[in-house]
This record gives C-alpha cells, sequence and structure tokens, in this order.
C-alpha cells in the first residue's frame, strides 16, 4: 500500500524530465498510467469477503508517529473515487489542456494532490492524516492559481488557502488532544477503546476542533464561502477536487471520527444542523448563480451538506444512505462538471444567459447532461442512482427520532421540512442547469466561439461516468455487498439490510410521495422562476458571507497596521520610555512578589563628612545637567560628576580606579569641548509640561529602583566574596603585588583583550566616521 | 555609607535617565556618560566600602578592599570611554549632515 500511495509523488518528479517532449506526446499521457494501475491494484480488493488491512512502517518511533496505513470499507470507497475518478480526470485533461500550458507543472500539483488524497484516507496516524491533510490544502491551493496571471485565480487560491489551513490547524489541535486523552497516535486504537474518549472532560472540545476542520474543508456553511472561488482553477482540477475528493475528505473525518465523537449528544446537533443549513443553503443560492460552474459550486455544498447531515443522523439508513451518495455525488457531479468544461471549451463561454438550444448541437453533451442533472435532482427513475440516495435521505430524515434534550428534539421536528426546501430547490438548479443549455434560443452571435461537439476523448470521461450512474440505477444493489457495506460498518458498526434497496415502494411509501411533492413544487418553481427571482435581492440581497469574509481580512490588516503604527512611531524618545517603563514595571513586580526590597543598617560602612560633601557636590552637578541651557556648562559640569568620582575612587581604596577615571575624564572633557563646538547651541527643552511629568516620572522610577536594588542587595546576605583566592594568589602565582593589576592581566586577561579590542574598534569607527564621506560632500 | 552610595548611584542614573529621553543629540550623550558614572558607582558599592587597605600588597596588612569589582570598573570605564567617543563623533557627524541635533526631526522617512 505504502508504494500505492507514494507513487504518483515519485512519478512527479520525473515530470518535469518529460516536458521536452511534450510536444509530440501529451504528458497526461504518461500520468495516466500511475491513477490507473493504482486503481486496478485497489479493485482487487473489493469482494464480498473484503478484511481490513494494516500496514506499519517505521518513521518517527519516538514520538508514536508512524507511517501506519489502515484499509477498511471507508478508506477502500474513497481510495476507488480518488484513483477512478483521478483516472478520468487526467483523460480528461489531455484533451482539456493544450500542449502549449505549463502542463509538467498541472501534472506535478494533481499527483502531488492524488498521493496527499490517498494519504489522507489511509492513515492511522492521526498525525500523518494530518501531514497529508495539509497537503491537500497546499496543492489544492497551487491548482486554483494555476493560471496565476488572473487576478481571480490568485485570490480564489489565496481564499481557499486560509479557509482550510484554518481548519486543518485547528483540526490539529483537536487531534493533539486526542493524542493527550488516549495516548495513542493511532485511529484504530482509540475507536478500539472509545469509552476513553466519551468519559473524557476534553470530548466537547475535541468535538468543535475536529469538526471545525471538517466543515472549512468540507465547504459547510458558513465556511463555504471559498468553494465558488475556487472554480478560477482550470475545470479537471474542479471536477477532481471540488466536487469528488478533496471536499469529501471533511466527510471523510467526519464518517472516521464518528464512532468516538457521536456519543456526545452535540455531535448530533451540531452536524445535523449545519449540514441541512448548508443543503438548503446552498440549493437556495445556486439558482441565482449564472455561471455554470458557480452552479455546480453550489450544488456540491449543497449536496455535501445533505450527506454531512446524514453523518449526524447517525442512524442505520442514514449511514448507509449517506456512503452511497458518497459514490453516487462523485459520479453525477464528475461528469456535470466535466460537461461544463466542455461547454466552455467549445463554445468559449461558462455564462448561462448566453447559452442556449444547445441540445441540437452538442446532443451527446445534452444526453449526458439530462441524465446527471435528473440523477442529481432525485427524479424516479428507474435508471438514475441519485434516486435512490435521495429517496433514502428522505427515509432517514422521515424517520428520525428525538434526541433527549430540548435542542435535539426541536430539530428533529423541523428536519424534515428544512430537507423538502432544500431538495426543492435541487431539483430547481438541475433543470435550470439543463434547460439553460441545452433548450431555448440558440444565441450564436454571443459565442465567442461557433458552438459544436466535443472531440471523442474528452466526452469519454463524463461518458464513462454516467455509465457509473446508470449502472447504478439499473442495479442499485451491484455495489452494496462487495463495497458499500464494509465502508458502512466501517463508520456505524451496522449493517443495513441490502436488499431493502429497490425502485418500487409502492404509491403509499413515504418517502416516494414527499418525493412526489417535491417535485411537482419544483415543476411549478421552475416554470415560474422569473416571478420569484427578485426575492434573491431581499435574501441574501447586497448581504453575503464573502463580504464578511473580505471585510474581516481587511479588516484584520487595518487593525494590525492601526497597532503597528501607535507604537512603532520612528521616535527614539517613545521607545526608550517604553524599554525603561518595560524594565521598571517588570522589576518591580518581581521584586514586590518576592519581598525583595530589605533594608539593613547593619555591617555598614561608616559615614564621613568628606564623602558627604563629595557626593552633594555631585547630586548637585547631576541635577544642573538637567536645567542648564549653556552648551559650556553642561559639559563642565559633567566632567565635575566625573571628577567626583574620582574622588570617591580615592577615599575607597581604589587608586587604579581614580588614576584612570581622573585622566580619562580629562581627555572626555577635552573631547566633549572639541565635538561640542561643532554642535548647535543647546536649545531650551520646549517639552510641553505633560511629557516633562511622564520623562521625570520614568527617570525617578528608574533611579529610585537602581537605589533599591543595591540597598536590598547590599541588606541580604549572599556567601563570601571569591577575593580572597585573589589576594593569596596575586604574588605567588600572579608575581604582582597591585592586586587590580594582576586580575586585568593575568587571571581575567581576556576581558583585557577584548577591551583593547573595543578600543581598537572605537578608534577605527571614529577614524572611518570622520575620513569617510559620501559623494556629495567630496565635491 | 552603602545606602548613601546607592542612593547617589540612583541619582545618577535618574537624571542620566532624564538625559536620554531628551530630543537634542547633546544631551542623551551627557545622558549616558551620567549613566556610566552611575553604573561604576553601583559595582562598587556591591563590593562593599572600605574593608581595609588599597589592594597592594605590603608586609603586615591583613585586611584588603575587595580587588574584583575595582578591576571590573576598570574595564566599564575603559569600554564606556570608547563607546563615549564614539558616540561624540557620530554625533558630531549626525548633526553635521542632517543640519540637525533634534531626535523628533531625525526619524525615518518612512515606516518600513
Amino acid at each position: 500500500m505504502i508504494i500505492a500511495i507514494l507513487a504518483p509523488l515519485l512519478v512527479a518528479c520525473f515530470i518535469p524530465l518529460l516536458s521536452k517532449i511534450k510536444h509530440r506526446v501529451h504528458t497526461g499521457f504518461f500520468v495516466l498510467l500511475v491513477p490507473l494501475s493504482i486503481f486496478t491494484y485497489f479493485v482487487t480488493f473489493v469482494g464480498r469477503d473484503f478484511s481490513t488491512q494494516l500496514q506499519v512502517t517505521k518513521w518517527i518511533p519516538s514520538l508514536d508517529i508512524n507511517f501506519s496505513l489502515y484499509l477498511d470499507g471507508l478508506s477502500l470507497l474513497f481510495v476507488l473515487l480518488i484513483t477512478g475518478i483521478g483516472s478520468l480526470v487526467v483523460l480528461y485533461s489531455i484533451y482539456y489542456l493544450d500542449r502549449s500550458e505549463r502542463l509538467d507543472q498541472f501534472y506535478v500539483y494533481l499527483l502531488m494532490f492524488m498521493t496527499a488524497m490517498l494519504g489522507v484516507v489511509l492513515s492511522d496516524n492521526i498525525f500523518v492524516l494530518y501531514t497529508f491533510w495539509e497537503l491537500t490544502s497546499i496543492s489544492s491551493f497551487l491548482l486554483i492559481g494555476y493560471w496565476h496571471y488572473k487576478e481571480r485565480s490568485r485570490y480564489g487560491a489565496l481564499k481557499s488557502m486560509l479557509i482550510t489551513v484554518f481548519g486543518g490547524l485547528s483540526m490539529f489541535g483537536g487531534f493533539v488532544l486526542l493524542y493527550v486523552v488516549t495516548g495513542t497516535t493511532s485511529i484504530q486504537d482509540m475507536i478500539a477503546h472509545p469509552e476513553i474518549v466519551w468519559n473524557s472532560a476534553y470530548l466537547p472540545l475535541i468535538l468543535a476542533f475536529i469538526l471545525l476542520g471538517a466543515f472549512t474543508k468540507s465547504a459547510q456553511f458558513p465556511f463555504h464561502i471559498w468553494l465558488p472561488d475556487a472554480m478560477e482553477a482550470p475545470t479537471p482540477v474542479s471536477a477532481y477536487l471540488h466536487s469528488a475528493t478533496m471536499v469529501k475528505a471533511g466527510l471523510f473525518l467526519i464518517a472516521r471520527f464518528s464512532p468516538l465523537l457521536s456519543a456526545s449528544e452535540w455531535f448530533y446537533i451540531v452536524v445535523t444542523s449545519v449540514g441541512v443549513i448548508t443543503l438548503c443553503w446552498g440549493s437556495y443560492m445556486a439558482v441565482r448563480q449564472t455561471d455554470l460552474k458557480a452552479i455546480l459550486a453550489f450544488s456540491t455544498i449543497s449536496q455535501l451538506g445533505m450527506i454531512m447531515a446524514m453523518f449526524g443522523f447517525g442512524t442505520k439508513i442514514a449511514i448507509f444512505a449517506a456512503v452511497f451518495h458518497i459514490l453516487n455525488h462523485a459520479t453525477f457531479k464528475g461528469s456535470l462538471f466535466m460537461i461544463a468544461g466542455i461547454i466552455d471549451h467549445e463554445t468559449g463561454t461558462r455564462d448561462i444567459r448566453k447559452l442556449g438550444g444547445l441540445a441540437t448541437i452538442m446532443p451527446i453533451a445534452a444526453t449526458l447532461t439530462v441524465l446527471g442533472t435528473f440523477s442529481m435532482a432525485g427524479i424516479p427513475l428507474p435508471f438514475l442512482n441519485g434516486f435512490y440516495s435521495k429517496e433514502l435521505f428522505i427515509d432517514s430524515a422521515l424517520h428520525l427520532e428525538g434526541g433527549m434534550s430540548t435542542i435535539a428534539s426541536m430539530l428533529t421536528a423541523a428536519i424534515p421540512y428544512l430537507v423538502v426546501f432544500g431538495s426543492i430547490f435541487t431539483f430547481v438548479y438541475s433543470m435550470y442547469f439543463l434547460f439553460g443549455i441545452f433548450t431555448g434560443k440558440h444565441k450564436a452571435d454571443q459565442l465567442p466561439k461557433p458552438a459544436h461537439e466535443a472531440p471523442f476523448g474528452m466526452l469519454l470521461p463524463p461518458i464513462i461516468l454516467i455509465t457509473g450512474v446508470v449502472v447504478i440505477g439499473l442495479f442499485p444493489n451491484l455495489v452494496n455487498g462487495t463495497l458499500l457495506n464494509h465502508a458502512q460498518s466501517a463508520v456505524g458498526n451496522t449493517l443495513y439490510d441490502v436488499e431493502k434497496i429497490k425502485f418500487w415502494h409502492g404509491w403509499d411509501a413515504p418517502a416516494f410521495q414527499v418525493t412526489l411533492l417535491i417535485i411537482s413544487v419544483g415543476i411549478a418553481l421552475y416554470l415560474t422562476r422569473k416571478k420569484w427571482q427578485h426575492i434573491y435581492n431581499a435574501l441574501p440581497g447586497s448581504f453575503s458571507f464573502n463580504r464578511v469574509y473580505d471585510a474581516l481580512i481587511k479588516q484584520l490588516d487595518r487593525t494590525s497596521e492601526k497597532i503597528t503604527n501607535a507604537y512603532m512611531t520612528g521616535s527614539l524618545r517613545l521607545y526608550m520610555t517604553i524599554i525603561i517603563a518595560a524594565i521598571i514595571v517588570v522589576t518591580t513586580t518581581v521584586m514586590m512578589v518576592t519581598d525583595g526590597f530589605v533594608v539593613k543598617f547593619d555591617n555598614l560602612a561608616d559615614v564621613s563628612v568628606l564623602e558627604l560633601v563629595v557626593a552633594g557636590v555631585m547630586v548637585v552637578a547631576a541635577v544642573w545637567t538637567i536645567f542648564t541651557n549653556h552648551k559650556l556648562a553642561a559639559i563642565l559640569i559633567t566632567g565635575v560628576v566625573g571628577y567626583g568620582v574620582a574622588i570617591l575612587f580615592i577615599l575607597y581604596r581604589a587608586p587604579d580606579l581614580a588614576l584612570t577615571q581622573l585622566v580619562i575624564e580629562t581627555v572626555s572633557v577635552a573631547l566633549f569641548l572639541l565635538a561640542f563646538y561643532h554642535l548647535p547651541q543647546l536649545q531650551k527643552r520646549d517639552d510641553s509640561t505633560g511629557s516633562k511629568i511622564v520623562n521625570a516620572t520614568i527617570s525617578i522610577g528608574f533611579g529610585a529602583l537602581v537605589a533599591m536594588i543595591g540597598i536590598a542587595a547590599h541588606s541580604s546576605s549572599g556567601f563570601a566574596p571569591i577575593s580572597d583566592y585573589f589576594i593569596k594568589t596575586s604574588h605567588t602565582l600572579g608575581g604582582g603585588d597591585n592586586i587590580v593589576n594582576v586580575i586585568l592581566v593575568d587571571m581575567r586577561g581576556l576581558d583585557t583583550l577584548f577591551e583593547i579590542t573595543v578600543l581598537g574598534i572605537a578608534a577605527l569607527a571614529i577614524y572611518s566616521l570622520i575620513k569617510l564621506r559620501n559623494d556629495k560632500e567630496a565635491e | 555609607m552603602e545606602i548613601i552610595i546607592s542612593i547617589l548611584a540612583g541619582i545618577l542614573v535618574a537624571t542620566g535617565v532624564y538625559n536620554l529621553l531628551q530630543k537634542q543629540l547633546l544631551r542623551i550623550v551627557i545622558g549616558t556618560v551620567l549613566l556610566s558614572h552611575g553604573a561604576h558607582l553601583f559595582i562598587l558599592t556591591m563590593g562593599k566600602l572600605k574593608r581595609g587597605q588599597p589592594p597592594i600588597l605590603e608586609e603586615g596588612i591583613v585586611q584588603y578592599t575587595d580587588p574584583l569589582p575595582q578591576a571590573l570598573i576598570l574595564t566599564s570605564i575603559v569600554i564606556s570611554f570608547g563607546i563615549t567617543s564614539l558616540l561624540l563623533v557620530l554625533a558630531y557627524r549626525t548633526a553635521n549632515e542632517n543640519e540637525t541635533d533634534n531626535m523628533e526631526q531625525l526619524r525615518g522617512k518612512t515606516n518600513e
């Protein structure tokens, strides 16, 4: 299995080599072999006596992340869809994409996506699943933006990326929680002991996170907005990713985790209501669209909502119907997308207002569309698969049992009406799609190209898919025992009696009566479409979730810009204020919390008058620097402070320090005089009183903090200094009597080396600052 | 005495910070000088004051002041001197080049 999963990725590595010969042979023909052979490989698993397979390859064993692949009925169904429809899509793309396009990129992305999708459905390890999940988002992003020179493509790609990655990250959060709760990374191990998750306090959180991931990926309300914009992708991509495979990844996730999560009643409430609302909103909005692919996009949203709702129902029939409809939807929706692409390809437009009367010009496409749309609408004809799953859906919606809580029972009561509403609009948009294209007046003058039937190669994939529609329609129990029942038991652990699927249940079967109601109201609504279409001006009117998304993105941009501009003003004073204020706040808090402010008066040196006088002079000089407005005075009083320090050094028995301080202070004052001579005069400080107060508070606060730390450090008993060692060994080891100098050049000589380096660098920098001039000055 | 010197160091630091927060480059340079004086005094105080003779070995003396802070301060004095002189030349060049030494006018032109 692992080879089957990674094969597309491996082949993708070699595709760029093929582009050299793409003008003779379309790259797609080489690619076609890949999904076809994987499909053949997996078809051999299908059968009544199917048993699950587990295959483990070590990846990061220390983190319990292993490349474990698990094949059960549900994954098998998805794998067959992915590779089967993948093959058809590749075949279709051979005729759809011209050889002048960047084919190698297209097929690299497509194969990357195929690997990702196979990985999602086959992974047993949650973190591997997540890895592949994000790979589908990335490859979908690349495919939507395939025609990157179009602004709409880039917009659509970014939007789908943001929304699906948002959901993916949320899902990752859910997975991490699951791992924390269960202690295993294997989904099957989790399902083997579901009560651990059921009894966990984190269940609501896990549920919310995983559902968010599933809803965003499967374009559920209100996260559906990325799907219509993803229609900017080439049509094979729309047909493959955005109808048959990737958008069903969310459904797969729900199905895969429902044994764990459906214990919570909120699973029923949230999944069902989101699914039903998506069904209604999607089908309602589809009638409003004028672009063929947009109609199909909203139709996909609506059908995904329907399947999601069935997983929410969780009854035996519902789960079977959901699995059945996943298969059915993939067949008819894939073919309808391909037909939309054919029409676009052969007439040059996808605008339904410009199309019409194509039935006689494109008879094969018209026949296929009739079968596809009738199947989508659920019309009771014994050769359409859509009808069976639709009827099962209505049946399950009618026979729901109310939940424990009030919300759940209210929901149960409302579901049948919503389902009927959604189904009526499903009927309307299916007819709108079919008749809008193929009947009515042919508007040849509005078409960019004269319409004609597509080449056979392009028609072949939809023909195969529609054949699937009809075959399953004629023999609805054909794949039940061999495939669908295994899928169903993987989800619900229960089996639906397969023999019940038949076309005719009699006139008094409730689901059939509801179907008749849906069709008659649907016909009436379709015929009077022009009369009621203005209700779209009232609802949604100018409101749409796209606007919410756009406004949100814009607001995020604007708010972050505002925040940044508020503190990144370019004013060094402000930064300085913030830095020092932060130091004061943090340090003071820490000192307060740890009772750090200790004052003890023992063990102090005695106070002498001389020191007090020197200190007093220094204080006066230091404060004076603030108030003087005279350049020379400022330099001289700074010098006074420096000499004061030197005197203190003398008093405190530091002869070397005093010497250095005196020399350096003198040189400094000389330097100051030299430099200040060239600097502008000191100006009066024209600050407002407010900023003066802020500055004063900050500086007094910081000074007080430093003094307090000094006192507190002095008052706390630490440990004995290590200086005794220096004093003892200065002569014996260092060979000198001046201990400070021995420390500087012998014991801690490295400090001195780099201090010399600092001086050297400073000197070089000063030299270059003065000597190197820019061009303007050189002239 | 240590408490008084600690307060003195605090006052030096406070005046230094106040000068740092001014608009004129000149005052900022003075601020850094005051700040380093404050820091040196602070280090010296931390090693206790007046506990013995200057740290030069002589016969018959047992008690010396702590030589380690003195070595640290000596290093620091030299480094801050290097920095101050570089800062001065930088201030001089900046004021020359831009014809102003007002920090509010020396902001970058763009926000980037």
